[in-house]
């Protein structure tokens, strides 16, 4: 798409509520703007310091030994010959773990390193300091580990009556959602089992970091990660120090997507640091990074959908297994989130959903972006469409019929009190113009690509709808707060948050934020830190818009308020006359005008908030309550050409509209649409991590394939649908994960559309195209 | 790694490997640099002949084409050689990305000698002798000789990868291959295909189905029979999806983390069809 | 240790000393020249973040043993730039199109794409689709790359 389209995509916002804040106008570089990054010329310079470009004096490299078993108890393990080896500096076990030995984002049962038995292919075993990474490497591999091999439990569904593979068992969570009279039936009744895959975050930029430590036995480290208070909290109780000795910041982020909301080499860092006296730098391959952060939950999925003869949905019925892996990382969330959306968004009386997430000793799962509503909108859009086609009805219409809206009741039984435009989501993409897409002879537009396996009479072509939604925000009475400071000195402001930029632009919008309350052109943006600001929440579940950038503003309206207020008093007026302009203080009346810079001259004004959003319930035995803060939606139209004979497929066209509360900055909103709608593209066809008996099988950028630029199509984004969200700052959502939720499901379905095969089963493989 | 020794010619490249029979030849980087960058390769001696002028020259002549070792996927595509050589040139299109195709060389995808090797099936379609010299002076033999296994060549200690000679017959060249996404893949299966309409013969193979890089012999003899060669050397329908057939039955595929047995099997007889058809009827005429 | 190697990168010479005669030019521009710019994602030749020129011609350089460069004119991300905070066309269409997210694939893009546009002033969407089919990106799903190299297209093609 062009520059020209995205301007047209913005002009056809749908805007039908009204604005839930004034904004206050900042030329043009305040919030609703099309601001460019302020990382952006050093990130195109190569001048943007990631948390791989690190350097220090005399600095050391780690590297960790991990397990190649899926299963096995170790006997016995031998460094003396990792020691020996000329520059190395440490060789750590798990015994060299002074404080707590295990961590984890919800459940602390996650090893730092291997005590006497390890769960999963990629287990960190062994850490070793040497003054090269070849070296460190070749002494990783002469560690001696006797390992007792034993049995995997591989399958989710068995593992809730294995021989529990932890102490604390094998289930992480087991959730049912009971809603509405469970014995009504329908009259037309549809039944599917569908799968998804174990896909990978797969950022661009490796799990990497460097830790310094310090002489009175505290520790600096400069990480990549998306949560830099909760790594802190997990860090210093593995290193069994105060919270205080541990200083994070943030280095640059090559991504993120989920995987670095758990740990990976943080607390490993530390040790080495703090053992060896001296820096020490770990950047993992691209093989190390696929075994070194969690991955999206595979999911195995039974529905049956009920609804009257006219299409009303009557009950839905579901089964929901995650297989989480070997550490419960975030699987307890998940699976409330998969269970809790396992409808889609619809109006829906009655419903009996179960989840289960259970512990193999399979690689660990965690978060990706969609968080649980990706795997479940596979199935619910599959669902609607085999219902639609049962009941010989439009897709489009049936999904229409049963749209949820403010005021209805979610099977949580939570009432939707915020915006939620469902069915103008699904009326603006669904009935969007039919891309024009001309008949090409260019192999590269057709399936297969430069193989030059496809001619265009081979191609069948299809289209698929799909709609999704998920909540923004964390669930369950979780009060993921975040805290932003604000100073204006000398007419220029600072903010200091410790959210953490992964890519997202949250640091573009922290500066149109400031710059809209404070009247202000130059915004400077203080390091994302533990130690001059408190937590900002994860860079996770579409929250941070909301809540740091809600943070940011009321940060900035606390120091306006102040400056205001003595201005006021100057003055002897009233502060409610007066307002921060183009780097003023007027009053409305025109009678006074004083330059902030004066105004602001020397210490300045400052403001240190905590944003909280509205407080949430946990779910009950029935899995009701009012669980969730607010939810977006999107949908999806796909456009797919398909060689049936080899099971190949092009998208040619993504459509899409999207609930976005309010716009503030177009060009980054479509940066986060089209890129999550890649993601979607690459779990609907290609992206899984393939297993066999535990062991990864394509650890590395050859075999686990992301979309290329022959992959990815245009998208056209046929709406904005802008609907201001009461309580949110500007009234924005979140926008990040919906792109990637109902995308997947689109293509699928054309795909579907295309060959007429059910493809029950997510990434579609050729072989089940060509084979059925 | 003690010794790197950068060639500029072919007899500083030979001495070079004289002085150490055990070093590893570096042609493009491609296959070996991503060993050493995991560690798991870590040989002591290595000689770089990506500058070595002899290697990196080519030929064309009216029944033969001449490439060397040291010629990039790219040169293949760009220089006169994508017309002499088309199914060369087609098949060094699918491999990696520029960058790769830039580096990449026919001498190392040779040396490497994977199954999946693009240009491989295109050489054996080629009747291509592979011309390789060390201590022992120069050796010539076909690619069922020199590739002897996944990844096992008959290249003794001290020999390097000088040129291949393939057939420049005069008949359209096909090059098809599967991989998991439109661009950037390793092969799940490929296909060359010559028609050579003097011999009036079909020559086909593949890669990434077998151990080694087949020619389907039985199914090109039962397909020559079945062209009309003096009128237009058309095929029709069920020819070609018989031919594909037959194809299929010279492959041997396994299961694997990239595809299974029965997809690979199916795929090269579609492809083989295909191929067919491309290179016999008008349609496929049209596109040449 | 093995004896000191030079290479040229951006028109400087470089003493390369102490290093392993194993490690990639990826990793000597990196680690031990400081050009951090050059990307370090796969060191498998599957993502082109470390691309860069050498003697002109595009390359991944965790392919290239970085002794064997001696000799050659290596040209990185940083040395496309136009002085410290000048940028070439490439670069400030890829800030003015919001090409960039988080930037990690950026450098290998910004190479490749002054490399297609060197060889071709006016590529079709095919053609630029395939040049940066290498260029993996995680973030973008491509929309705005593509923007950015059609504006820095246009805007070299009106230079005068």
């Amino acid at each position: 798409m062009t520059s020209e389209a995205v301007n047209t995509a913005a002009g056809g916002s749908t805007a039908t509520g009204t604005g839930a804040d004034t904004i206050v106008d900042a030329g043009t570089r305040g919030v609703g703007a099309n601001v460019g990054r302020p990382d952006g010329v050093p990130k195109v310079q190569g001048r943007f310091a990631f948390s791989s470009d690190l350097w220090a004096d005399d600095f050391l490299w780690g590297h960790t030994l991990r397990s190649p078993h899926a299963s096995a108890l170790i006997r016995g393990i031998d460094i003396g010959p990792a020691v020996a080896m000329a520059g190395v500096y440490a060789v750590l076990l798990a015994d060299d773990v002074p404080g707590c030995l295990t961590y984890g984002l919800e459940h602390g049962d996650q090893p730092a390193l291997a005590d006497g038995q390890v769960r999963y292919v990629g287990e960190p075993v062994a850490l070793v300091a040497a003054d090269h990474p070849d070296i460190a490497r070749r002494a990783a591999e002469a560690i001696v580990v006797d390992y007792e091999v034993t049995e995997p439990v591989t399958d989710a569904e068995a593992a809730p009556t294995a021989d529990p593979i932890h102490p604390d068992g094998n289930i992480f969570r087991e959730i049912a959602i009971r809603h509405g009279d469970l014995d009504v039936t329908g009259e037309v009744v549809v039944e599917g089992v569908y799968e998804v895959g174990m896909q990978d975050q797969a950022f661009m930029g490796p799990e990497s970091g460097m830790a310094l430590p310090d002489e009175d036995g505290s520790v600096e480290l400069f990480v990549s990660t998306q949560w830099l208070h909760v790594d802190r909290e997990q860090i210093a109780a593995c290193l069994g120090i105060d919270e205080e000795k541990v200083r994070l910041t943030l280095a640059g982020v090559g991504g993120a997507f989920g995987a670095r909301e758990d740990l990976s080499l943080q607390v490993h860092l530390c040790l080495l640091a703090l053992h060896t006296g001296k820096p020490v730098k770990m950047v993992y391959s691209r093989d190390e990074s696929f075994l070194g952060h969690v991955h999206r939950h595979p999911a195995k999925m039974w529905y049956r959908h009920h609804a009257d003869r006219c299409g009303r949905l009557v009950k839905v019925e579901a089964r929901i297994v995650l297989d989480g892996g070997a550490y419960a990382s975030t699987s307890s969330a998940v699976i409330a989130n998969a269970s809790c959306f396992a409808a889609g968004p619809y109006k829906v009386p009655a419903a009996h959903i179960v989840g289960l997430a259970a512990r193999t000793n399979n690689p660990p799962c965690g978060a990706m972006r969609g968080f649980g509503a990706v795997q479940t909108c596979f199935g619910h859009e599959s669902q609607m469409d085999k219902l639609a086609a049962a009941l010989d009805m439009d897709p489009v219409e049936l999904r229409l019929l049963n749209a949820i809206a403010p005021g209805d009741r979610l099977v949580t039984g939570q009432v939707i009190t915020g915006t939620f435009p469902t069915a103008e989501v699904i009326r603006q993409c669904a009935y969007a113009p039919e891309p024009e897409i001309p008949p090409s002879d260019d192999r590269r537009d057709l399936p297969g690509g430069s193989g030059r396996t496809t001619d265009a009479a081979d191609t069948v072509r299809g289209t698929g709808f799909a709609v999704g939604f998920k909540n923004l925000m964390f669930s369950e009475g979780y009060d993921d707060y975040s805290s932003a400071a604000c100073r204006v000195s000398d007419g220029v402001a600072t903010i200091t948050c410790a959210c953490a930029e992964v890519g997202q632009g949250f640091v573009t919008l922290a500066q149109q934020i400031a710059r809209t309350e404070l009247g202000v052109d130059e915004v400077i943006l203080a390091p994302a830190q533990t130690a001059t600001i408190g937590s900002a929440g994860s860079s996770s579940a579409s929250r941070q818009t909301w809540m740091s950038g809600g943070a940011v503003q009321a940060a900035c309206r606390e120091v306006r308020t102040q400056i205001l207020a003595d201005m006021a008093a100057d003055w002897g007026v009233s502060p409610d006359g007066l307002v921060l302009r183009d780097g003023l203080v007027v009053s409305l009346d025109g009678q006074q005008e004083a330059l902030l810079a004066q105004v602001t001259a020397g210490a300045g004004y400052e403001a240190d908030v905590e944003y909280h959003h509205a407080p949430t319930e946990p779910l009950d035995e029935n899995g009701q309550g009012n669980a969730h803060v607010s939810f977006a939606c999107a949908a999806h139209r796909a456009t797919v050409d398909v060689d049936p004979d080899l099971g190949l497929v092009r998208v040619r066209d993504i459509t899409t509209a999207q609930d976005v509360g309010r716009i503030l900055n177009p060009t980054q909103a479509v940066g986060q649409i089209e890129g999550g709608i890649a993601q979607g593209l690459g779990l609907a066809l290609m992206e899984e991590i393939v297993l066999d008996d535990g062991l990864v099988r394509n650890a590395s950028f050859t075999d686990y394939v992301i979309p290329t630029t022959l992959d990815m199509p245009d998208v056209t984004i046929a709406a904005f649908v802008e609907e201001p969200e009461p309580g949110a700052p500007y009234g924005a959502k979140g926008i990040g994960e919906p792109p990637t939720i109902s995308s997947s499901a689109a293509i699928a379905a054309a795909v579907r559309a295309a060959t007429g095969q059910p493809l029950p089963r997510i990434p579609i493989r050729p072989a089940d195209i060509a084979l059925g | 790694m003690s010794d790197v020794v950068v060639a500029r010619s072919l007899d500083e490249a030979q001495g070079a490997l004289a002085d150490h029979p055990g070093a590893t030849v570096l042609a493009g980087g491609t296959d070996l640099m991503v060993e050493i960058n995991r560690g798991l390769r870590r040989p002591s001696h290595v000689v770089g002949v990506a500058q070595v002028p002899e290697l990196r020259q080519w030929s064309i002549a009216d029944d033969r084409v001449i490439v060397g070792g040291g010629v990039t996927y790219t040169e293949m595509m760009t220089t006169p050689l994508a017309d002499a050589a088309p199914a060369l040139a087609q098949a060094a299109r699918t491999v990696g990305s520029p960058p790769i195709r830039n580096a990449g060389t026919l001498g190392g995808n040779l040396g490497t000698a994977s199954p999946a090797g693009d240009t491989l099936p295109v050489l054996a379609a080629l009747n291509a002798k592979i011309v390789v010299v060390g201590p022992d002076g120069e050796r010539r033999m076909a690619l069922d000789d020199f590739v002897v296994g996944v990844k096992r060549t008959s290249l003794r200690p001290g020999e390097l990868i000088v040129r291949a000679e393939m057939d420049r017959p005069a008949g359209r060249q096909e090059f098809l291959k599967i991989g998991p996404r439109n661009a950037m893949v390793i092969s799940m299966a490929g296909l060359a295909l010559v028609a050579d309409h003097d011999a009036r013969a079909v020559r086909c193979a593949l890669g990434a189905v077998a151990a080694g890089i087949p020619r389907a012999r039985v199914a090109e003899a039962w397909v020559a029979e079945r062209i009309d060669w003096d009128n237009g050397a058309g095929v029709d329908d069920e020819v070609a999806a018989e031919f594909g057939q037959r194809v299929a039955a010279a492959s041997s595929p396994i299961d694997d983390h990239r595809s299974t047995a029965a997809y690979r099997r199916h795929a090269v007889a579609v492809l083989a069809t295909r191929a067919l058809k491309r290179a016999f009827t008008e349609e496929g005429a049209a596109d040449a | 240790m093995p004896d000191p190697y030079s290479l040229r990168v951006n028109g400087v010479d470089c003493e390369v000393a102490d290093s392993d005669l194993a490690e990639s030019l990826l990793f000597v521009l990196r680690e031990r020249l400081g050009l951090t710019g050059t990307k370090n994602a796969c060191t498998e030749g599957e993502c082109s973040s470390c691309a860069v020129l050498i003697d002109g011609v595009l390359t991944c350089s965790c392919l290239v043993l970085a002794a064997t460069a001696a000799g050659q004119e290596v040209t990185t991300v940083e040395g496309l730039s136009n002085g410290r905070d000048g940028l070439s066309v490439v670069q400030e269409a890829f800030v003015d199109e919001g090409a960039v997210q988080c930037g990690f694939c950026t450098p290998g893009l910004i190479v490749a794409v002054h490399d297609l546009l060197e060889a071709n002033a006016d590529p079709s969407d095919g053609d630029v689709r395939e040049a940066l089919s290498g260029n993996l990106c995680r973030c973008t799903g491509y929309g705005r790359i593509l923007a950015a190299v059609n504006t820095a297209a246009e805007a070299k093609r009106s230079q005068p």
